[in-house]
């Protein structure tokens, strides 16, 4: 009885006592020190970028700058817009071009043209008014295990058509487009490729040829794809063009070649952008952040944080990117207003067409 | 008010019953009300008045729209199902827990809550690994199938049915048990006619949480289903997350509610106005060492279960979690802290376990105070006024209620002071504790029942004023069952249920955050580095429920 007393006792002053201590670890990536401003970067999951880059960010203008990761790309953009009236965040970092148009429908964004923009290819300046800004690029290709295919003696597929022929029968893996932004993307590439009239036809001949559907890209790529860890029984799989590097970069001993590759003809191009806040208390701050992320020194530091490829041309890409990761020489596209008109009723055919 | 004093009178004594109990009630309901009821109306209102004024035809829309109606039978009928399958394979788990003592009882009893706070994308990897095509049992075909789900619903809640079924069962007198036998009646009649009756409130209550909890289940059905298996909890997330569509959204979610209230208020007439009283008596004298061949064999073959079930997919991980390019050996852990050193990302791993420890702490603290509070308020002093009687029923919605919905709710809502808790840490504990408070109350309140009230009269006869009554009566029998609970609390906690990973909140890296974020990155070494962190969150968690078992046995002993 007495024991049990003590025993709560004891707990609760242990828990305040480790509480008021804090959880430190949000503090220990950001420099102390700094008497200016703190924004708040909201963003996605994916979100990373090297610490001394933001403490040259925090040196260079006095703002520190607090990172809220906020569920997927889908997920943080909905908490955006859902929160517009009391801003969660300064800037956002992460709106790609699938979702651009609800997001500036919505008025996320107050237009700010960044000098830095100069230096960024015009055909990824999506928004004319410049409520976003192009921050990175990312091809959603097929990647194949190379060993499958060569033990089997079978060349790997090339196109999107190739898909549909008997000996890549039941070999392909694709995440559900509803739950997975690399899913939609690759939904879109066929929206792209064979028009809003033929789309549907192709996904019955990928049902036809046993594709499997999976919730997310970590279960795809993971688990189901053999090429990588997992080990799994699919030799092909919607990944990205820059995840074969990754698979020299994150080994163990590190390979001289990526055990798999990316076929650059099925690739779809998303466009990530970022972006002040309307509603934000330190406009000044917040475009300084944008400037710093389309500057040389946060671009260059993106590929091997998060396997994305820079905006701003000319950035000198790491040497695994160079040698291993390929860029898609005429990647398939859609206008953000189209995606934005389309999406939910494209995501809600596909459903009918390969899962009912 | 009347003074107090020595004699006070009969009336002046229910007056102090009746304000005990409202303040008993004033917390629980404070905290659900602005921290659930407050949030889910603030996100269901926002759907139903798309521009200002009412519109009700989503709804309508959604009980008329045949996918719909199938998708709301589907989720009630998979976790009708998946309740009767956990609780018929983990009762005879929980007997032999209540009954027998064997060696590394302790332990076990540890290790069945580890399924608990996997992450469902890492369970998820294990169980393909084992069902997918290319795994030891894939020749069963139970990939993306109907049998996947149901299995992963007994793997995560096993440990519900077993701890509160066989935390009250360990108390029962065996002596009733074997009186019946004497007089001739069989082991099935016996159990039937004598220990069924005892055991039914802790069954409807495990029955009642596991039901909620593959109610709104999400990943298992996202990921072990496959895409062709939808239920409610995945149609509301995909509405929100995804399309932003709040009138639909909301629809469903008052469809949602409606089925959980039809639901526990059906359990509830089944459960029975009130539980029997029992005699109670101290665990370590119901339990013994299996004897005959018989007791021998039930004892095994339960255990046999537990590893194959619960054992099968964890050994997969800790088996991954070694298996690196080089051979067997600990390079996932090293890259644990190797991994992405420079990036903004990167926490120790040591770090990820004191975040994860702090947090499912704290949570485990208000869910107790929550949990317990309501737990009394429902049963305790001056039992026979029934108003709290709903408070039972309040405090599990929260299990029955979208995360998205609770998540999405908090944003819209607690963006304000006092509440402003957008963005702070204080949201992790709170959405945990808003979990973890049922399984509190749920746990505590069929030890309460069966408390004779007769103990508590005889002793406010005696002259005990009603705390000390509780002090002396309530609190040691129900001393063991409020361990339980804290085991669950910080298992919740650890496992990082409920609203949190869809939503905004700040950047302190538990545990599962960690698994979450090295899965989200191509490379056999954030693959493995997940396992590790898996079996690392696995460790932390038996070591936990460990520590507290061994605070249970010392205080069970004195009762």
């Amino acid at each position: 009885m007495r024991r049990l007393l003590v025993l709560t006792l004891a707990v609760s002053i242990l828990v305040t006592a480790v509480a008021a201590a804090g959880p430190v670890a949000a503090t220990a990536s950001a420099p102390t020190g700094s008497s200016g401003t703190t924004i708040t970067l909201m963003t996605h999951d994916s979100f990373n970028v090297s610490k001394s880059v933001m403490r040259q960010f925090t040196k260079e203008t006095g703002v520190k700058v607090d990172v809220l990761p906020s569920g997927d790309a889908g997920a943080a953009v909905n908490q955006a817009i859902l929160t517009k009236s009391n801003p969660l965040g300064d800037v956002f970092f992460g709106v790609d071009n699938t979702l651009l148009s609800r997001a500036l429908d919505e008025g996320l964004f107050i237009p700010y043209r960044s000098p830095e923009l100069d230096h960024i290819s015009k055909d990824l300046q999506l928004d004319p008014r410049n409520r976003v800004s192009p921050v990175d690029t990312g091809d959603v290709c097929l990647n194949f295990d190379r060993k499958y295919f060569a033990k089997k003696k079978l060349s790997a597929p090339k196109t999107l058509d190739d898909l549909t022929k008997p000996q890549y029968k039941g070999l392909l893996v694709v995440e559900n487009p509803a739950t997975s932004s690399p899913g939609l993307a690759f939904l879109l590439a066929t929206v792209a490729k064979f028009g809003p009239d033929g789309w549907r036809a192709y996904w019955e001949k990928l049902r036809n040829n046993d594709v499997k559907v999976v919730d997310g890209w970590e279960q795809a790529y993971n688990t189901e794809f053999s090429g990588s860890a997992g080990k799994g029984d699919y030799p092909l799989v919607v990944s990205y063009a820059s995840s074969p590097p990754a698979e020299v970069v994150n080994a163990h001993p590190a390979p001289s070649q990526p055990p798999t590759g990316a076929l650059l003809d099925t690739c779809f191009r998303q466009i990530e952008f970022v972006g002040v806040m309307k509603g934000t208390a330190h406009e000044k701050a917040a475009k300084k952040l944008v400037d710093f992320m389309l500057s040389d020194r946060f671009q260059r530091d993106m590929p091997l944080q998060m396997y994305v490829f820079p905006a701003r041309d000319g950035t000198k890409l790491p040497t695994a990117f160079v040698k291993f990761a390929k860029v898609a020489p005429s990647p398939f596209t859609l206008p953000p207003d189209e995606i934005a008109r389309n999406r939910d009723q494209w995501i809600d055919e596909w459903t009918n067409t390969v899962v009912r | 008010m009347h003074a107090s004093g020595v004699h006070t009178s009969p009336s002046a004594r229910i007056d102090r019953r009746r304000v005990a109990r409202g303040l008993l009630l004033a917390v629980p309901l404070a905290f659900l009300g602005v921290f659930f009821v407050y949030p889910v109306a603030s996100i269901i209102g926002r759907g139903l008045t798309p521009g200002g004024t009412l519109d009700l035809s989503p709804l309508g829309a959604v009980v008329t729209d045949p996918h719909l109606r199938d998708v709301a039978w589907f989720t009630i009928w998979q976790a009708t199902v998946s309740t009767a399958l956990t609780v018929l394979v983990a009762l005879p788990g929980a007997y032999v827990f209540a009954r027998y003592e064997f060696r590394g009882e302790r332990l076990v009893r540890a290790a069945v809550l580890v399924p608990f706070v996997l992450p469902t994308v890492v369970v998820g990897s294990a169980f393909l690994a084992l069902l997918g095509e290319g795994g030891p049992l894939g020749f069963l075909g139970l990939d993306q199938s109907l049998a996947a789900i149901l299995l992963a619903h007994v793997f995560f809640n096993y440990a519900v049915v077993v701890l509160i079924v066989g935390g009250l069962w360990s108390h029962l007198d065996p002596r009733q048990e074997d009186a019946a036998r004497v007089l001739g009646a069989g082991r099935w009649q016996t159990f039937r006619a004598v220990t069924m009756p005892s055991l039914r409130p802790a069954i409807a209550a495990a029955a009642a949480i596991v039901f909620l909890f593959t109610f709104t289940s999400f990943g298992v059905i996202l990921i072990l289903g496959g895409p062709g298996y939808s239920t409610l909890e995945t149609e509301i997330y995909r509405q929100t997350v995804q399309f932003l569509d709040l009138p639909q959204a909301a629809a469903l979610s008052i469809v949602q509610l409606a089925a959980v209230v039809a639901v526990l208020l059906v359990a509830g007439r089944a459960q029975g106005r009130r539980a029997q009283a029992l005699r109670l008596r101290a665990s370590a004298e119901t339990s013994r060492r299996a004897r005959t061949a018989g007791e021998r064999t039930m004892v095994g073959v339960n255990l046999a279960l537990m590893a194959v079930l619960l054992g099968g997919p964890i050994a997969v991980l800790v088996q991954r979690s070694f298996d690196t390019a080089g051979g067997y050996g600990f390079g996932f852990y090293r890259a644990l802290s190797e991994l992405r050193r420079t990036s903004t990302v990167f926490v120790p791993p040591i770090e990820a376990v004191r975040n994860s420890v702090v947090f499912a702490s704290i949570a485990t603290v208000i869910a107790l105070v929550i949990g317990g509070l309501a737990a009394f308020a429902v049963v305790g002093p001056g039992r026979r006024a029934e108003p709290a009687r709903g408070l039972d029923t309040l405090l599990l919605l929260p299990l029955g209620v979208s995360a998205v919905t609770i998540g999405f709710g908090f944003l819209i809502a607690l963006d304000r002071p006092p509440f402003d808790l957008r963005g702070s840490p204080a949201l992790i504990p709170i959405a945990h504790a808003l979990v973890a408070a049922p399984f509190v109350a749920r746990v505590m309140i069929p030890v309460l029942r069966s408390i004779d009230e007769r103990l508590r009269e005889a002793a406010a006869v005696l002259g005990a004023p009603p705390g000390r009554v509780w002090r002396e009566i309530d609190l040691p029998i129900v001393a063991r069952a409020m361990l339980v609970a804290a085991g669950f609390a910080f298992a919740i906690s650890l496992g990082e249920f409920g609203a949190t990973i869809f939503i905004a909140r700040p950047d302190y890296p538990t545990l599962p955050v960690v698994i979450f974020r090295l899965l989200g990155q191509p490379g056999p070494l954030n693959f493995g580095a997940a396992m590790a962190a898996s079996v690392i969150l696995m460790a932390v968690t038996a070591a936990a429920i460990f520590a507290i078992e061994r605070f249970r046995f010392a205080d069970i002993g004195e009762f």
